[in-house]
């Protein structure tokens, strides 16, 4: 068992996220991450899902994505070089003086931006891969985070490899 | 300018559909006002579930697209079963439903349920229809996509005002372009080149063929490629008729009810080649004990079923009779397996299919082979879900591809009857027999009313043990014969037929049954057959849940 990270082209049509999630649900499996989105061709919308399951399983449920006639194409990226982000916004709780400058200084270290500020908290927005968000978020952890949000995970193919409508 | 309803109608003629099987209703009103007059013959079922099977009989009796028609809400829901029973054998059918105006969608107006929604798990790809335009193009899609690469179910779910609104006639497309679905017909050289190796290899070759051997109309080529090779084929339940039943290369069915001999080489053939077959449990067994000597290559048009159960040696992606004609080219006549055919001979020769014959009780095995004397093989046969089918696919001579009907993999009771009904519109020209249990039947007898209405001469035979004979028969083996609400109180079928004017006979001694079916087979008409059987009769030989097929109860001593 191990997590996959899938690449999907789907067709930009109503009802294509709940085809695509139904065949995950119907093989029990839970989905660890998606993130849905616009791509480069206007009609088209590209999913990355984050699994976990073994090899085999992950394989059936590729094949079955692949027979979904609003599926364009199926990539698991996960044995192939690649880039992976997620964006994670966390309200973390900052009263004025050192809690504040200490957060700041996390910041900076993780590259994270600060997004707004108020009387008793602060947002950080930050992005990476998952192993630099954990990070992150353990240390922040100390000074209390009220609200944490993840985007899903995308991932994209390094050097000219794609993910594209050549099915 | 056109009303969605026309273009509907329309683009079915378009696709050359003849008959519709369907069931009117408030959302569908401006569709049926447009049959009225229209040239598509409608069949008014009684129950919407026998829309879909009959539409799916049609299917599978005629290789085209059949299609059912339902109203919104309980109307589309009931078509449900019978989509499911399509999508689990791949047979092609186009289901329309109505559906509530689009003003409405999502509001719980009257009659209104998510029917794309609660098909999407069992259809190959389903629509909801927005645009009154688009209509023509969703229709010529659907029957594209439900009868091509691996054949199945499609809905069509068109709201109320988009059939009543009317546009400017659409251009239709020339042919339908879907980047999202290619399937792939030509097997790949190499991976055949690579079975056709395995094969010349093989000393104890066998051929298991599925239900996709029939879909691809496949069976003239793979009698040949069996014939030249000298290759022993099995059959699944979905593949009988692929092969004549008395063609010597055939072992009959494989699997919980199959033959004694097509198990036994199974577990002991060197190689299988899996045409058109998908490893259901009901065929394996114990899966790690299936084939447990051989290397096996599985031909099929749909990747996702190669490798899904039993790893494969040779995978062979590709339409089964594009495949095999690639086969038999580069296959010469080799040497015929001499040790393995006699091997096989001696297995049949000393365990035939066999039931207890003297104790003067009427035997369903024994109601089945005359039926297969009688009928000869030129006949439809359809039959419902538990013992009946069983003993039919096991004692009936099946000849030909496409005249063994049944539900195989969602096993459907209730099919049978109203698949017999679709049946006789694909083959009026041959008797159509629905082999029932006195359970199944009672699931959709309501459709006496359909048949007696158009006088569609369907043949229904119940074997009437008053039981629920097939759980019955597992309560009686693994239970401790605790026959836990199983026992059906007895009815007189004949007199249910009589109600709706239509002729029956009870049936109670052997001697009667060939008159009996005479008599059915005779009558222009549709005809019940009230077969009285041994109340306890089982379905043997028999593999056990989590068995090996090999280890069958039923059978003969091992020799």
């Amino acid at each position: 068992m191990k997590a996959h990270t899938l690449s999907i082209l789907v067709e930009n049509k109503a009802g294509v996220l709940s085809r695509v999630t139904g065949l995950f649900s119907r093989r029990g499996f839970n989905i660890e991450s998606l993130a849905v989105g616009p791509c480069e061709e206007p009609d088209m919308s590209r999913i990355t899902i984050v699994v976990i399951g073994d090899d085999a399983q992950v394989e059936q449920v590729m094949k079955q994505l692949n027979k979904l006639i609003d599926v364009i194409k199926v990539s698991d990226l996960t044995d192939n070089e690649r880039v992976e982000r997620e964006l994670v916004m966390f309200k973390v709780t900052a009263d004025q003086g050192t809690t504040r400058a200490e957060i700041m200084q996390i910041a900076t270290i993780f590259r994270a931006q600060i997004v707004d500020v108020g009387a008793k908290s602060v947002i950080l927005q930050v992005v990476g891969d998952s192993d630099k968000i954990n990070a992150m978020e353990k240390l922040l952890r100390q000074f209390g985070i009220k609200e944490l949000i993840r985007t899903g995970r995308i991932g994209i193919l390094r050097g000219t490899k794609t993910v594209t409508s050549s099915k | 300018m056109k009303t969605g309803a026309k273009l509907l109608i329309e683009a079915l003629q378009r696709e050359g559909t003849d008959t519709i099987f369907g069931y009117p209703g408030g959302s569908v009103l401006p569709i049926y006002d447009e049959l009225y007059d229209s040239p598509l013959r409608h069949i008014l079922v009684r129950h919407e579930q026998a829309a879909a099977h009959a539409a799916d009989g049609y299917a599978r009796a005629s290789g085209r697209v059949g299609v059912c028609l339902a109203t919104s809400g309980p109307g589309a829901c009931n078509l449900v079963t019978g989509i499911a029973t399509a999508y689990m054998d791949s047979v092609p059918l186009v289901a329309i439903t109505g559906q509530v105006p689009t003003t409405m969608l999502g509001n719980d107006a009257f009659q209104e349920s998510d029917i794309q929604g609660i098909t999407m798990p069992i259809t190959k790809h389903n629509y909801l229809v927005k645009d009154t335009s688009d209509i023509p193009r969703v229709v010529q899609e659907a029957f594209y996509i439900a009868g091509t690469g691996r054949q199945g179910p499609v809905l069509i779910d068109l709201p109320k005002d988009i059939n009543t609104r009317s546009v400017k006639e659409p251009v239709v497309p020339e042919k339908v372009a879907l980047r999202g679905y290619n399937p792939t017909y030509k097997g790949n050289k190499r991976q055949i080149d690579r079975a056709i190796e395995l094969i010349v290899a093989a000393e104890r070759p066998l051929i298991y063929a599925g239900g996709g051997v029939i879909s691809s109309n496949a069976s003239p080529e793979l009698v040949t490629f069996a014939t030249n090779l000298g290759i022993p084929i099995t059959t699944t339940l979905m593949g009988l008729g692929c092969i004549p039943c008395d063609h010597p290369l055939n072992l009959g069915m494989l699997g919980m009810h199959g033959t004694e001999y097509a198990n036994f080489a199974v577990t002991e053939c060197d190689l299988l080649i899996a045409i058109g077959a998908r490893f259901d449990d009901r065929v394996t067994g114990k899966i790690d004990t299936f084939a447990p000597h051989a290397k096996i290559i599985h031909i099929d048009i749909d990747p996702a079923e190669i490798g899904k159960n039993k790893r494969v040696d040779v995978p062979i992606v590709g339409d089964v009779k594009s495949v095999l004609t690639d086969m038999i080219a580069g296959l010469k006549k080799i040497g015929t397996c001499d040790a393995w055919q006699k091997k096989i001979k001696h297995w049949k020769q000393h365990h035939p299919l066999r039931y207890g014959k003297d104790n003067g009780c009427l035997h369903p095995q024994f109601i089945l082979q005359q039926m297969s004397e009688l009928l000869k093989g030129d006949a439809v046969i359809v039959s419902e879900v538990g013992q009946n089918q069983m003993w039919t696919a096991q004692y009936f001579c099946f000849r030909q591809p496409r005249t063994w009907i049944t539900s195989g993999g969602l096993g459907t009771m209730g099919y049978g009857f109203p698949a017999a009904i679709g049946a006789h519109f694909a083959r009026p020209d041959v008797p159509v027999f629905d082999v029932a249990g006195d359970g199944s039947i009672q699931m959709n007898i309501q459709e006496m009313g359909t048949v007696a209405q158009y006088k569609i001469p369907v043949k229904i035979a119940i074997l009437n043990n008053m039981y629920l004979g097939m759980v019955r028969q597992w309560q009686e083996l693994f239970y401790d014969r605790r026959y836990s609400y199983t026992e059906l109180p007895p009815v007189e079928f004949v007199k249910i037929a009589q109600a709706y004017g239509i002729d029956g006979i009870k049936v109670e001694s052997c001697d009667d049954v060939m008159p009996s079916l005479k008599a059915a087979v005779d009558c222009d008409g549709p005809f019940v057959l009230d077969f009285r059987i041994e109340r306890e009769e089982n379905v043997f030989p028999m593999v056990p849940a989590g068995a090996a097929i090999n280890e069958m109860i039923g059978g003969h001593p091992r020799s």
